[in-house]
């Protein structure tokens, strides 16, 4: 009877969890055809197992409350060998409901597998690096760092590598995860049905600041997503005031040489996320509330602030700081 | 007198005290790979915690792993294997004493080299499985050469004692213990060894691939000189894998000989029983990649891979169904050890449905590599195999150390366990599904993961309890003697006189049935029918020699991961004259005179 009181919690905590967690990042609240395919068949796989608990866990239940030795009990029980015809069903039916989850599983890892693209997909090129990611748009000659901008509805196709050592993107409320694995290009394709900002996670082992390694996917109207690839691909790169004009020589002096802007510098063999797009991000480093006080941290302490990351403390003079922050937030392509 | 006691203990060949050392050195690295585990449950209790940094939990978490599967589980199961195999057949030793102390040894140096690394420049940080690049020279330190050599070394202790196992058993049954005769844990013992004789010189070649390009500058994995860093993850899964099975079928056996015991009954479909852990054996090969679904195979080969993980659960579901008709119709005693087994059954029944779906490949990509997976392993290692060790702790401790240990005490551990078990590990399937990548050092406040992560620490604060309470019972049980068959055994282990002679069986007994003592005892018989006469008993001699192999590669092992080339030659000198001393100088064993196998039977 134990046994099957506690499977009620089970069940229960699950309908209750369902609606739990961060609504952009639990892959139990899907937002995609991907996490959708890939939630029903948990739900599928869930139900056949609870069916098979429910069996045992009432067998056990029922041989431990009426077999339990009685006080002052000393008999020898009947040694019983086997019985072929029990041993049989217990063989057949576990096959049968396999069978039931097999199937439609070997038809769904087939279905994930399609990366053919149609008349409307847009490919990605996603590079894990320590500990940041990079989202290449080859159509488009667009490379973008840390968000993922993509168009409602569209079928994006992602390719996924890695720089230095294995990443795996996983965005729970779109899609299952791929790995990122060096010399190794992987395929997948996700699709957000609502226009949103959905966490993604690095989930190999990578180092250091592996727990830290996060990004977005922001997906917008495919119209939106248009305006942002023209303004990505040729940023107007005007700095509003004189302040943050100053801020953009301190740019330059500093941090060209690994960091791109608007397709000027950076430097592949270095790395360092674009920039092109810096002041639309909600976080600093994939997870510091985006404010000055963090960005400023973060420039002249990013070995404190994030473990194991490869960029370097600029101790600049608190004018120049204060300048380049006010570049950096200027740093948009979208109203 | 002192001194001699140690020197015996260091020289010994008795497989006796052999298993005992397998597990206590087991059981001390059990208390250590608790402590990181510990360590870690306290760094995730709360969001953004500082409790260690981010480099010592990926060193925490990478030590908790490798130290609890080769360290603790292994060589617990082998005292246990150890100890009990050569009773539970009717043999007087193992089939290669001198190999077996060697196999202990080279456990023990093993383990001890790669706790080392604690102190010499950091533990190895790249998760117990190391995968390639992260593990190699570029971006792993030190502590990943301790980890290579501290491996290679105990795994060819645990291929040794494997192949020790597996001559043993074969070769070394009483007479009529035929193969259909053995008891489960025999026979789990012999389908672990058998996988232990495949599984490991896969880890062994991965293991040395890894060693030369970190050492050597070899590029089996390095991407730019042509090499490939997915053919680690094969090697590493294709003993990784079976490993899983080599922990568990050993317990699975343990809980056939416990649930039979206490419920007073033979074990039922026996032969179904015999051929489902041979099957899971076989199957348990040919599933690796499973652990690999979303690294790119392709879909063709995750969803071959799929399929055949799910047909394991045919005959584990075969192996549930009879242990629960084996209870059937039965007398079950509420003894600790049969509670821990009992326990096994529900916990491990949801560690392998979570496993199935698992297996299903498209839905993997949601699971892999998130605290959806840390909970399934933990279900089946710990509801499976620890579980199995709690119980053949309980149900063997009179035999092998003399004493009863405190039922109260036990029971008392046993509930707290099982309670902190599934409150530490059962919401850790949901925080998977809730966004929780695995082997992250901490997490990110307002991402909803809080609540469970605290939870998940406070069961493991109840695991932890109740292991301080089996240590206190083990204390306070010291002075309780035990008898030979206290609880009223079936198999030949209990036939022999507690504390065992150091020859086992003054007589070798015939078997006439499974569950030979139960069958004579049935027939009203006060003792097993014997093979022999009363006769001299020739025993091995002890040596020291494997002690000092081993210390040998142990040292040559310090040379090799500060690349000071004259200390490895050392060191390698060292094993290799002791492999001529060993080879050249005749050593015959000695013979006990009947007249004193008499005076023990008196005694005894």
């Amino acid at each position: 009877m134990k046994q099957l009181i506690k499977l009620l919690p089970l069940t229960a905590l699950l309908f209750l969890l369902a609606g739990c967690g961060e609504v952009n990042l639990t892959s139990l609240d899907p937002q995609g055809p991907v996490a959708e395919m890939q939630l029903s068949l948990i739900k599928l796989s869930l139900y056949v197992m609870i069916f098979v608990i429910v069996i045992v866990f009432a067998l056990f239940a029922f041989v431990l409350w009426r077999f339990k030795e009685k006080p002052g009990d000393t008999h020898i029980p009947k040694q019983v060998e086997g019985n072929h015809v029990l041993e049989l069903i217990w063989t057949t039916v576990p096959i049968l409901l396999l069978l039931i989850i097999a199937v439609p599983n070997v038809m769904d890892t087939f279905t994930l597998a399609n990366v053919d693209a149609d008349e409307n997909s847009i490919t990605v090129k996603v590079t894990g690096h320590q500990f940041w990611w990079e989202f290449e748009y080859p159509d488009h000659d667009v490379v973008a760092g840390q968000d993922m901008y993509i168009p409602t509805n569209t079928k994006i196709i992602v390719q996924l590598e890695a720089s230095d050592v294995i990443h795996s993107f996983w965005v729970p409320a779109l899609a299952g995860k791929q790995d990122n694995v060096p010399g190794i290009t992987n395929d997948m394709w996700i699709k957000a049905i609502n226009p949103g900002i959905y966490k993604g996670k690095c989930t190999e082992l990578c180092g250091e600041a592996h727990w830290l390694m996060d990004f977005k996917v922001i997906a917008v109207e495919p119209e939106v997503f248009d305006q942002w690839i023209t303004n990505m691909s040729q940023p107007a790169d005007e700095p509003a005031t004189a302040t943050a004009e100053a801020g953009r020589d301190v740019f330059q002096a500093s941090c060209i040489g690994c960091h791109a802007v608007g397709g000027v510098g950076g430097n592949p063999a270095v790395g360092g996320p674009d920039l092109t797009n810096f002041g639309e991000r909600t976080v600093i480093a994939g997870f510091l509330e985006f404010n000055d006080e963090n960005l400023e941290k973060w420039i002249r302490y990013p070995a404190e602030t994030k473990p194991g990351n490869k960029m370097p403390g600029f101790n600049l003079n608190d004018e120049d700081m204060k300048a380049l922050i006010e570049y950096m937030k200027g740093l948009k392509v979208l109203d | 007198m002192k001194k001699s006691t140690l020197w015996d203990w260091l020289t010994t060949v008795d497989h006796k005290k052999i298993g005992i050392m397998y597990l206590v050195a087991g059981a001390f690295f059990f208390v250590l790979g608790g402590l990181e585990a510990m360590l870690i449950r306290i760094q995730l209790m709360f969001p953004e915690s500082n409790f260690v940094s981010a480099q010592a939990f990926n060193e925490l978490i990478t030590m908790h792993g490798t130290t609890m599967i080769f360290l603790a589980a292994m060589p617990l199961l082998f005292g246990f294997m150890n100890f009990i195999v050569p009773l539970q057949i009717g043999a007087r030793d193992v089939a290669f004493p001198f190999l077996n102390s060697l196999g202990f040894w080279l456990f023990l140096s093993g383990g001890i080299l790669l706790n080392l690394s604690w102190f010499f420049g950091g533990a190895p940080d790249a998760g117990w499985t190391a995968y390639v690049p992260l593990s190699s020279a570029a971006y792993a330190s030190t502590g990943l050469d301790y980890y290579v050599l501290g491996l290679q070394i105990s795994g060819a202790g645990t291929l040794i004692g494997g192949i020790n196992f597996l001559v043993t058993i074969i070769t070394m049954r009483a007479p009529g213990m035929t193969m259909m005769k053995m008891p489960l844990f025999t026979w789990s013992t012999f389908v672990a060894s058998a996988l232990i004789l495949f599984a490991f010189p896969a880890l062994t070649v991965g293991l040395f691939l890894l060693m030369f390009e970190r050492l050597f500058g070899a590029n089996y994995f390095i991407v730019e000189a042509g090499g490939n860093v997915v053919i680690w993850q094969h090697l590493f899964w294709i003993f990784g894998h079976p490993e899983v099975y080599i922990l568990v079928l050993p317990a699975f056996g343990i809980f056939s000989e416990v649930l039979s015991t206490f419920s007073k009954k033979r074990l039922f479909g026996y032969s179904a029983m015999v051929f489902a852990t041979l099957i899971i054996g076989f199957l348990g090969f040919m599933v690796w990649a499973h652990h690999m679904f979303t690294v790119g195979m392709g879909p063709v080969a995750n969803a071959i891979f799929a399929v055949a993980t799910m047909a394991i659960a045919v005959p584990t579901g075969i192996k549930i169904f009879n242990w629960l008709l084996t209870l059937w119709g039965g007398r079950i005693q509420f003894t600790t050890a049969n509670l821990f087994a009992l326990g096994f059954i529900p916990s491990f029944v949801l560690g392998g449905v979570t496993g199935v779906m698992l297996a299903t490949s498209a839905a993997n990509y949601q699971f892999h590599d998130t605290y959806f997976v840390v909970a399934h392993f933990h279900y089946v290692i710990i509801g499976g195999v620890v579980f199995g060790l709690f119980a053949g702790t309980f149900y063997w401790w009179p035999k092998i150390f003399g004493t009863m240990l405190n039922e109260t005490l036990g029971k008392w551990f046993f509930w707290l366990f099982f309670i902190g078990f599934h409150l530490t590990f059962f919401v850790q399937h949901f925080l998977g599904l809730m966004g929780m990548p695995r082997r992250v050092a901490s997490y990110l406040d307002g991402q909803g993961l809080n609540d469970l992560n605290f939870i998940s620490t406070i069961g493991a604060f109840f695991m932890a309890v109740a292991f301080i309470i089996l240590l206190a019972n083990i204390f306070v049980s010291r002075n309780d003697k035990a008898v030979s068959d206290p609880w009223d055994g079936r198999t030949l282990e209990w036939a022999t006189s507690t504390p065992v002679k150091e020859y086992n069986f003054a007589q070798t007994p015939v078997v006439r049935d499974l569950d030979a003592l139960w069958y004579e005892k049935m027939k009203g018989n006060k003792r097993l029918p014997v093979a022999e006469p009363l006769g001299e008993i020739h025993m091995p001699n002890g040596s020291i020699l494997p002690l000092i192999m081993s210390v040998g590669l142990f040292i040559a092992s310090f040379g090799f991961i500060y690349h000071t080339y004259i200390i490895s030659v050392i060191g390698l000198g060292i094993t290799l004259g002791c492999m001529l001393v060993r080879s050249i100088k005749e050593d015959h064993g000695y013979h006990i005179p009947v007249d004193q196998i008499e005076q023990d039977k008196e005694v005894g």
